[in-house]
């Protein structure tokens, strides 16, 4: 038994011990554990990424012009991040230079992940932490028409649309076959959404269903195919030609004209459905503002979205850059990804060992080394465990940490710095938030707050597109074809060793890559991702991650019941393929990254 | 269980007759060798049978397969939930979490013994006692072997449980296995592709469904209907390769007219899929028809024959690259020649390397 205090929290592990595994509706494994005092609040808690592939060994020694195919299959659900940071680590190395078409169009298929990923996460990983689906069969059809009337002007609103979706839904219950509705927390009181609003999420739950696959076809067309489209070093691999004799074979104009159709009805579906489900939903959830963690206390964007090509500069990011420490939001401090004292790396409590535990490691300089142990204060055995010992290690994911913080990434951290940075484009949908559900800006540091916060990315990202769309046209009228860069292409015209660092905004937050080339061939190549950082055991101070820390002071209705703990770490969108470091069987010399 | 909606709700939900319906059992039974007798029967099967229970389990994996489901345009996936089978475990849709979620595992295997599907996305890991992919405490390869035991079939869905896939390329830190390396007492369905085609995984539940059977498999375990032909044999940009027009460059002027991709590396000629037929995401496009080769991604083994962008063969020693260009159109027969060598030359070496590739289940 322990209590300390770290971070603005006091941490004690007397209480009655809850274990959640696996946790589902994520992209992997993940294991949580918390425990809880007489009146069922969370007192402290303790997540466990359960998986590991290896990717970082496997890359060693192959060319890197292949590496996004092998860092893109690192997670299908953020398709196409991993490889797109890959490419701009690679490019790095090598000081390539990319045409401007090629910045559009990577850009382009960047936001069309962000649309997409935030669209699926916000109604089938996420909806059901809010929504009942059982309470929909008592909605009131009509009454569920005037509510969705009342908040959009989305078409497919009729009280017959309702009543057809709720008698679909009813058989479906009733045929004792709920599929992956089976074993839900129905009737929880933690659900607080009457319901008609039930009703209306679950139509729009099916509804969204049918409409991702269309969003994503915009990678189909410049990268052949999703999940897991193709990319390229030095540019993209769709050549463009709008006149002559084999322009059917290229990206033309019908081609143009079926992105951009995509994206007006992106634009649509999202404005008109997901933004007024989001604020219908926040509605009656405001007065639930648990979840903050490590929000408003310590956060950080390395930013994404070039406007133009080949400037890695913060001011031509149009997503922001900076860091939030020590709960001061009145400083924005910036952030470096090559300075070895910025981003490290720590294994005190993961399954890893390093020569020293009490220090970090920058990723260009990683060592990963599995060390698969648990504590001598744990519950079963090496192959059951039953409770994890959180005084030694216990997790899979490493704890990176900024300048020695342990940080929240992912779309609310973007958010609140664009806010504190007075950006309009961030701070005045905040604003429109606040004002319609009349809570402070300090409500935001909540579950509601990182929730809402992709909600607005999912919008922002749907009208970027169209800019980067017009920009795609506007540059070929003015007669540039150019999507790739060859001049060195060739692994004759690389020097003998280099280094570089590739890094986006990934849906769930902060992504990099930094890769060492040397003759020709991968050298050491290491990922440091979102959930890496959300998802962080302890470090060597004993500070917690952001899931652990977003759990702390959270009640729950019901003990048995883990329907709160779910919301909050949903509300990160975690994905553990991403987040787990690599290791070699026998422990023999590995790199180490950590591959979302 | 009298609301359950059965096979023949949703078909005349769908629009189908009940004429069309008892046509359609009646030519069912003749396909499966039964007599004119037999169709009342199965009629009276698809009227009331319960919707078939599936359980999609993850092991090692990006989850990219589940993503290609959800894709599917016809049917949607809406409906394949809904109303075609039961998913009544899959960790990444599922609403309930802990051991709520892992009841259902036991509770469905006893309920539906021999009666359900296992999908399988992902693989197994062997090294580290299994516990680089942990389930519930446990090793996953626990999970799969448990639910496997009582299943019907096994759909091996992707690369990675058909092969083994990214993490099992060398030095395959985890030891990755392939499903039919630990489970050899089940029929296999291998689905493979990074990701398969999202039509593609629907038509192997909606056929297994609606015929009742396991589909006709290759030698390897993949259904003929959709892996029986080389992408190259049916890809839209052949001609060009016959007729020896080739992209040598990213973006050069043949790239803009949509020549062959097979000189900046295609794998369309040793790729067994139906990405030229079929397309991606309804049928939009193909990696081909966007510019890039073909990786192969549904080849056992595809991370390790050498990057994306070396040529399958090289040609040179057949000394036709030279005059390719040059010759045109009557080069195409010799090149299509080198290429076939190159092609019979990759097949033994595969041979060679899939030595111990046997245990496939193909008893359907």
């Amino acid at each position: 038994m322990s209590v300390y205090e770290t971070q603005g929290f006091k941490l004690d592990n007397s209480g009655k011990r809850v274990v959640v595994d696996p946790v589902t509706r994520i992209e992997g494994h993940m294991r949580v554990e918390v425990n809880l005092n007489d009146k069922n609040v969370i007192t402290n808690a303790v997540s466990t990424g359960t998986m590991w592939r290896g990717l970082e060994v496997i890359l060693k020694g192959r060319d890197p012009r292949d590496a996004w195919a092998f860092t893109e299959r690192i997670c299908g659900v953020c398709t196409g991040t991993h490889a797109l940071t890959s490419v701009r680590a690679v490019e790095d190395a090598l000081s390539i230079q990319i045409p401007e078409n090629a910045n559009s169009i990577r850009n382009i298929m960047q936001l069309t992940l962000q649309a997409h990923d935030h669209l699926v996460h916000f109604y089938h990983l996420h909806a059901l932490d809010w929504v009942d689906v059982v309470s929909a069969l008592k909605a009131n059809p009509k009454a569920t028409s005037e509510l969705a009337q009342s908040i959009s002007s989305w078409p497919m609103s009729s009280p017959g649309y309702f009543r057809d979706i709720q008698s679909r839904l009813k058989k479906f219950v009733e045929s004792g076959q709920l599929g992956p509705f089976m074993n839900g927390y129905w009737g929880n009181p933690a659900y607080l959404l009457p319901p008609e609003a039930n009703l209306m999420a679950v139509a729009h739950y099916l509804e969204a269903l049918d409409f991702q696959k269309e969003i994503v076809k915009i990678h189909t067309v410049y990268g052949g195919k999703n999940p897991h489209p193709n990319w390229l070093v030095g540019g993209v691999p769709c050549a463009i030609n709008v006149d002559g004799v084999g322009a059917v074979g290229a990206v033309n104009m019908e081609r143009l004209n079926l992105v951009s159709s995509i994206i007006d009805r992106t634009i649509e579906f999202v404005d008109q459905v997901y933004i007024p489900d989001l604020l219908a939903i926040a509605s009656f959830y405001k007065g639930w503002l648990h979840g903050g963690g490590l929000s408003g206390k310590s956060m950080m964007s390395y930013g994404d979205i070039p406007d133009h090509a080949n400037d890695t500069s913060a001011k031509n990011l149009m997503l922001p850059r900076g860091a939030i420490i020590n709960g001061d939001l009145s400083k924005i401090h910036e952030v470096d990804l090559r300075d070895p004292e910025q981003i490290q790396e720590f294994v005190t409590h993961s399954w890893y060992a390093y020569a020293d535990e009490k220090k970090g490691l920058h990723p260009w300089d990683g060592v990963t080394e599995p060390d698969y142990t648990l504590g001598k204060n744990a519950k079963g055995t090496r192959t059951n465990i039953e409770q994890i010992d959180e005084d030694a290690k216990y997790s899979w994911i490493k704890a990176p940490r900024w300048r020695g913080h342990a940080m929240e990434v992912g779309p609310l951290a973007r958010y609140l710095i664009g806010y504190v940075q007075k950006n309009p484009e961030f701070k005045e949908p905040v604003d429109m938030v606040l004002k319609k559900l009349d809570i402070p800006v300090t409500a935001l540091f909540s579950t509601l707050g990182r929730t809402a916060a992709r909600g607005l990315e999912c919008s922002w990202a749907a009208h970027k597109m169209r800019y980067f769309q017009d920009k795609l046209m506007a540059n070929i009228k003015a007669g540039d074809l150019s999507t790739a860069n060859i001049d060195k292409w060739e692994p004759k015209t690389w020097p003998k060793e280099a280094k570089g660092v590739g890094f986006t905004e990934a849906p769930r937050g902060a992504l990099g890559h930094w890769v060492r080339i040397k003759d020709g061939k991968i050298d050491n190549y290491q990922c440091v991702v979102p959930t890496t950082w959300n998802g962080s055991p302890r470090d060597s101070k004993g500070q917690i991650g952001a899931f652990e820390a977003s759990l702390m002071n959270t009640p729950l209705a019901k003990a048995d019941q883990p329907l709160e703990i779910l919301r909050t770490l949903h509300s990160f969108d975690p994905c553990l393929a991403c987040s787990t470091h690599l290791m070699t069987p026998d422990g023999e010399e590995t790199l180490s990254v950590k591959v979302r | 269980m009298a609301q359950i909606e059965t096979f023949y709700d949703v078909m005349r939900r769908q629009g189908i007759s009940r004429r069309s319906f008892l046509k359609f059992c009646s030519l069912t039974a003749t396909a499966l060798g039964l007599g004119p007798s037999f169709a009342g029967k199965i009629a009276y099967a698809m009227e009331s049978k319960p919707r078939t229970p599936v359980l999609w389990l993850h092991g090692l994996e990006c989850t990219c397969c589940s993503e290609s489901f959800i894709r599917s345009a016809h049917p949607l996936a809406k409906d394949v939930v809904l109303s075609m089978i039961s998913l009544d475990y899959d960790d990444t849709l599922m609403a309930s979490a802990g051991h709520q979620a892992e009841a259902i595992l036991d509770e469905i295997s006893a309920k539906y013994k021999g009666n359900y599907i296992l999908a399988v996305e992902g693989n197994p890991p062997l090294n580290q006692d299994g516990m680089s992919c942990i389930i519930g405490g446990k090793p996953f390869v626990e999970q799969l072997k448990r639910v496997a035991k009582d299943c019907k079939a096994i759909i091996s869905w992707g690369s990675c449980a058909s092969w083994g896939c990214v993490q099992a390329a060398r030095p395959n830190p985890t030891q990755a296995v392939p499903v039919h390396k630990v489970i050899r007492d089940k029929p296999i369905i291998k689905v493979p592709g990074c990701p398969p085609i999202a039509e593609v995984m629907t038509a192997v539940v909606t056929y297994m469904l609606t015929f009742d059977r396991i589909p006709e498999l290759d030698r390897q375990g993949r259904p003929k209907m959709f892996y029986g032909q080389r992408i190259h044999d049916k890809c839209y940009r052949r001609s060009h390769f016959d007729a020896g027009q080739f992209v040598e460059h990213w973006d050069d002027d043949a790239a803009r007219k949509g020549y062959c991709l097979y000189k900046v590396g295609c794998k369309g000629p040793t790729t067994y899929n139906a990405c030229s037929t079929v397309r991606w995401n309804g049928g939009v496009s193909f990696p081909i028809q966007s510019g890039h080769g073909c990786i192969g991604c549904s080849e056992d083994g595809f991370w390790d024959k050498g990057s994306f962008y070396s040529r399958l063969t090289d040609i040179h020693q057949f000394g036709i690259e030279a005059n390719a260009d040059q010759i045109g159109g009557g080069a195409a027969g010799v090149v299509g020649a080198a290429a076939a060598a190159h092609a019979a030359v990759s097949a033994v070496k595969r041979a060679r390397q899939g030595k111990d590739e046997t245990s496939v289940g193909e008893k359907a």
